[in-house]
């Protein structure tokens, strides 16, 4: 038995699955005063009755440091930044305390100028003064050479302990946002863990000893234990628990759109040969470009309790909401008020979702069911034309080879997934507009937690070897070592694997399910005047992403 | 957050599969430090800065500018079509006004390929600039361009392409030839009968530093910007001035490219040469990139940085006033030197030798313009090559007139093909570009 459990805006969903089939679901609403003690009730009461040895794990899928974020209950953060030559450094400036340091390392990571150990006791001394307790570390290129990160460490950890390294955050290059990264991570640092103390100790007094595991953004989980010093990469794991749900529900293989239509907003996702697609840089939240590996996610302002309009005869829908479906009780007619006039939806009065629509049909001179269909017409006309919008910016992001610019993989999907209460009502006028399959499954009320359940442990890693210099570096997991000047590309693809396999297991990946592979690789000559002076091998390796089985015939909980 | 001043397209196209020969400065590695330099500072979400793929230039832009021997298909690879598709691109971004401002960050470049092309010189086989700006014209009309080639070699190729046109100014400040391929560049080297003076050389003597090329700038440069009123200004940004470039001998740095561009203010610039790939293009590149976005500079710096590497002898700067001096007299009297030396002539001939150092050809041409009252005048090229091509090329420029049209159309219909392994007519009035 698995246990997946999402934690959304208004609802906790809960659910346990054995032999790929939901047994059992609870649904709750969401205390925002006691997060903590929102998902305990539901995990107690959905656990209730269940042979708690039978349950092999537990996904958790939370907003605790979402919240934290977007509402700014964070903790003051005092920021060590060495920035060196280059850009400004003023726009850096995050958290409450920011000392900007001299010293730098190149792009090779070479240490062009050392860290002076002064300005490091200065920045100290005055995070002490003014009661700092987290602190980020973050040095330009410190994912070529972490040293100058490891040296303030050193020196700071004698007096703070909750530090958050730069090159620890992500192996990608991007300083500014590995500033906002350690950042985030540092001021949702002590929220989260507490959060996951709270969990530990109410699991042991219930005796639960399966292992317990947190959703990330991009789509997978890592166990408490790491997620406990990477807090960060569990901000808005909502809409990556909604397109594994979808994922799950409704299964290919192929370049699909993927939909979860809500009553207020549309989440729009892709897959590409089945695989879903990741924000190239990582996610921003809040007002923060950051590097956290996410899920590609876009959310408009379109769904079945939107507000309609009509200006000059023409039908605007959202991106408002002001309430329920008119037919429900609410102020203003809705999408969700035209699926039930055309018999599509049984929910409401219909009698009032016609008076709704009658108003809108004077306004534009059609009849009832004509508007009532121009409703759901134009709502798939808007999610089509946002969807070609972000393909075609998908479609154009940054080549850097001939061979990728001619015959390089462009997204053309063969198929739409999609859930949520439009879904229905929807699926013949998406197929029509984009002339491809349409897919929605009867059930999907606990998309998000089925989501959450069958997710599996994902981690990515880059690893860089410069075998002029003799160093190979593997920023995420602290590796920077020596190797010698014969080092060879398949000797790197090899270790990349090991590692990224290593940091999967360390994460609470079972062997049996572990698939690695390489996503980007390249190997250049490094030449000085006219002669090779060594190579410089760049891979990036991953768990490949997906889910831990499908799920077994329509679900029907 | 960082905002641009002025919106900024950045086409890179680092081209990492593709090098004239494994070692060759122009290799898969050359653009690698700079990919790194740019995604470190954060540039692409800098707002302002947009980034834009490449498209794929077309045959016929190439032939619009060059003849390319025996066809453009077989001396050209993708990655050319793909670098000039570069420069079209950052073109396009300017002339929709998706953006103020572009940089194509591209390779291979192009500033050495002349109108007769046989393969490879100076790593160049097509003239981005030329290709572009030809382009533009033809979809955006004649519009008067500035080129500043800042390149530390001559652009002989660009040079060549627009010899006879005073609708396109071409100033090249480059180490003096006389200690650098391609051996030309000098200040005598004016222009066509019907555009001289408006092709300016400034023979840089080698040790000038930051001091000397901001002399030349203020002194030269933008004076005659100011008189001439270009409509666009384009960078023919080459970065091998810098102090550390392995190929020549220059004291120019990154924040010195960075204060040139400041005050140049292109519209677009493009990549040309630059071989310090770790030491000096990161840094330049990234210096261009903020000047152009008019953001602050001032921070860029090399690791090895340090004033006497930028510093030049009195011996240089007296010898950089000189010249300034004396390419600004020669701008002065263009027109009265122009009517000394072209008065009373129907035609006017160029002879010479053409050494293709990449390809090993050697080539021996001669130009012909006819000197027109009405238009800048018809003209050809007859060339061969000891590999055995002898060809023959006829320009009808843009502002032809009749007479010019009919002359040039008969000359390519009447040439008597045995005597050519090929005959090219570029027919810019209709954009027509047949051979036989």
């Amino acid at each position: 038995m698995i246990v997946g459990l999402d934690m959304g805006g208004t609802h906790i969903d809960a659910i346990i699955m054995q032999d790929g089939k939901v047994i059992k679901v609870v649904k709750k609403p969401t205390d925002y005063d006691d997060l903590f003690h929102s998902i305990w009730t539901t995990l107690k009461e959905l656990l209730q009755g269940i042979d708690q040895s039978m349950i092999k794990k537990i996904n958790l899928s939370t907003t605790i440091s979402t919240n934290a974020i977007v509402e700014n209950k964070t903790a003051n953060v005092g920021m060590i930044i060495q920035s060196g030559p280059g850009l400004p450094n003023e726009h850096l400036a995050v958290g409450n305390k920011n000392v900007f340091i001299n010293g730098y390392t190149d792009h090779r990571g070479e240490i062009v100028r050392d860290v002076n150990t002064k300005e490091i006791d200065e920045a100290i001394a005055l995070f002490s003064n003014t009661k700092i307790e987290d602190v980020a570390i973050v040095t330009k290129f410190s994912t070529r050479n972490p040293t100058g990160e490891l040296e303030i460490a050193k020196l700071v950890s004698k007096h703070i302990q909750r530090i958050t390294l730069g090159h620890k955050t992500s192996g990608k290059l991007n300083f500014p946002r590995r500033v906002n990264t350690a950042y985030l991570n540092a001021a949702v640092y002590d929220t989260f863990s507490r959060f996951l103390d709270n969990i530990k100790l109410s699991f042991e007094k219930e005796g639960i000893q399966a292992p317990v595991s947190i959703l990330k953004a991009d789509g997978g989980i890592m166990s408490i234990d790491a997620a406990k010093d990477m807090p960060v990469e569990t901000i808005l794991s909502g809409p990556a628990a909604s397109l594994m749900g979808i994922q799950a529900l409704l299964d290919t293989n192929k370049d699909a759109v993927l939909l979860d239509i809500g009553g207020t907003t549309t989440d729009i996702f892709f897959l590409a040969d089945g695989v879903p697609l990741f924000e190239p840089a990582g996610i921003k939240i809040d007002k923060y470009k950051t590097l956290v590996r996410s899920i590609y996610s876009v959310s408009i302002g379109l769904g079945g309790d939107s507000s309609i309009t009509v200006e000059d005869k023409k039908l605007k829908i959202g991106p408002q909401r002001q309430g329920k479906p008119f037919a429900c009780g609410g102020p203003v007619a809705t999408p969700t008020d035209a699926m039930i006039v055309l018999g599509k939806l049984d929910i409401g009065d219909r009698a009032l979702a016609k008076e709704a629509l009658s108003q809108l049909a004077t306004n534009s001179g059609l009849s009832i069911d004509e508007v009532a269909n121009e409703i759901l017409d134009t709502m798939a006309r808007m999610i089509k034309g946002k969807v070609n919008e972000l393909l075609t910016e998908i479609n154009s992001k940054p080549v850097y080879t001939v061979e990728e610019l001619l015959h390089g993989k462009k997204l053309v999907p063969q198929s739409i997934s999609m859930i949520g209460g439009p879904a229905k009502a929807l699926a013949p006028r998406l197929e029509k507009e984009f002339n491809v399959p349409c897919h929605y499954p009867q059930y999907y009320e606990v998309a998000n937690a089925i989501g959450a359940a069958l997710a599996k442990i994902t981690t990515e890693i880059n690893l860089i070897a410069d075998t002029s210099r003799g160093t190979l570096s593997v920023p995420e997991l602290g590796v920077y070592e020596k190797i010698n000047r014969h080092y060879s590309f398949s000797a790197a693809r090899e270790r990349a694997l090991e590692l990224v396999a290593e940091r999967a297991t360390s994460m609470g990946a079972e062997q049996a399910d572990l698939v690695t592979e390489i996503i980007e690789e390249s190997v250049f000559n490094m030449v000085d005047g006219f002669t090779t002076k060594g190579q410089n091998i760049r891979i990036k390796a991953q768990v490949k992403p997906g889910l831990i089985h499908k799920l077994k015939g329509e679900q029907h909980a | 957050m960082l905002k641009a001043k002025n919106r900024l397209g950045i086409v890179f196209f680092p081209a990492f599969d593709w090098a004239i020969s494994p070692t060759h400065p122009e290799r898969q590695e050359r653009l690698l430090y700079t990919q790194d330099q740019i995604f470190e500072e954060g540039i692409e979400d800098i707002e302002g800065i947009e980034f834009y793929n490449p498209i794929v230039a077309t045959a016929k832009d190439i032939k619009r500018v060059h003849f390319t021997v025996p066809t453009v298909e077989e001396r050209l690879t993708d990655s050319h079509f793909i670098s000039v598709g570069g420069a079209i691109k950052a073109m396009h971004s300017v002339m929709n006004k998706d953006v103020d401002k572009a940089f194509a960050l591209i390779r291979p470049p192009g500033h050495h390929a002349q109108r007769v092309v046989y393969g490879d010189r100076g790593f160049c086989v097509v003239n981005v600039e030329a290709v572009m700006i030809e382009r533009m014209r033809q979809e955006y009309g004649d519009l008067k361009v500035a080129i500043i080639d800042t390149d530390c070699h001559h652009g002989d190729g660009t040079q060549d392409v627009y010899w006879n046109d005073k609708n396109t100014l071409f100033i090249s400040f480059h180490q003096d030839g006389r200690t650098l391929y391609p051996g030309t560049g000098f200040i005598d080297e004016l222009g066509g009968p019907s555009a001289y003076g408006y092709n300016l050389n400034i023979p840089l003597p080698p040790q000038t530093g930051d001091e000397g090329f901001e002399y030349v700038l203020d002194n030269v440069v933008m004076p005659i910007l100011e008189e001439y009123k270009p409509d666009i200004i384009i960078n023919s940004a080459g970065q091998d001035n810098h102090y550390s470039d392995p190929l020549t001998s220059m004291n120019f740095s990154a924040r010195g490219y960075a204060k040139l561009n400041e005050k140049l203010s292109p519209d677009i610039a493009v990549l040309e040469g630059g071989y310090s790939i770790e030491g000096a293009l990161p840094y330049i590149n990234v210096g261009i990139i903020l000047a152009m976005a008019g953001l602050d500079y001032s921070h860029v710096m090399e690791p090895d940085f340090s004033p006497d590497k930028v510093s030049q002898t009195r011996r240089v700067t007296r010898e950089v006033e000189r010249l300034s001096d004396e390419v600004m007299t020669l701008w002065k009297h263009r027109a009265q030197l122009a009517e000394k030396k072209f008065r009373g002539k129907k035609y006017v001939e160029n002879r010479r030798q053409v050494y293709y150092d990449t390809a090993n050809i050697l080539e021996n041409q001669t130009q012909r313009f006819k000197v027109c009252s009405l238009c800048s005048g018809v003209n050809t090229i007859t060339s061969s090559n000891d590999k055995g091509s002898k060809i023959l090329g006829v320009t009808i420029p843009r502002d032809a007139c009749k007479e010019c049209q009919r002359e040039g159309h008969d000359l390519f219909e009447n040439s008597i093909r045995d005597e050519f392994t090929n005959v090219y007519l570029q027919d810019r009035i209709n954009d027509e570009y047949p051979c036989k």
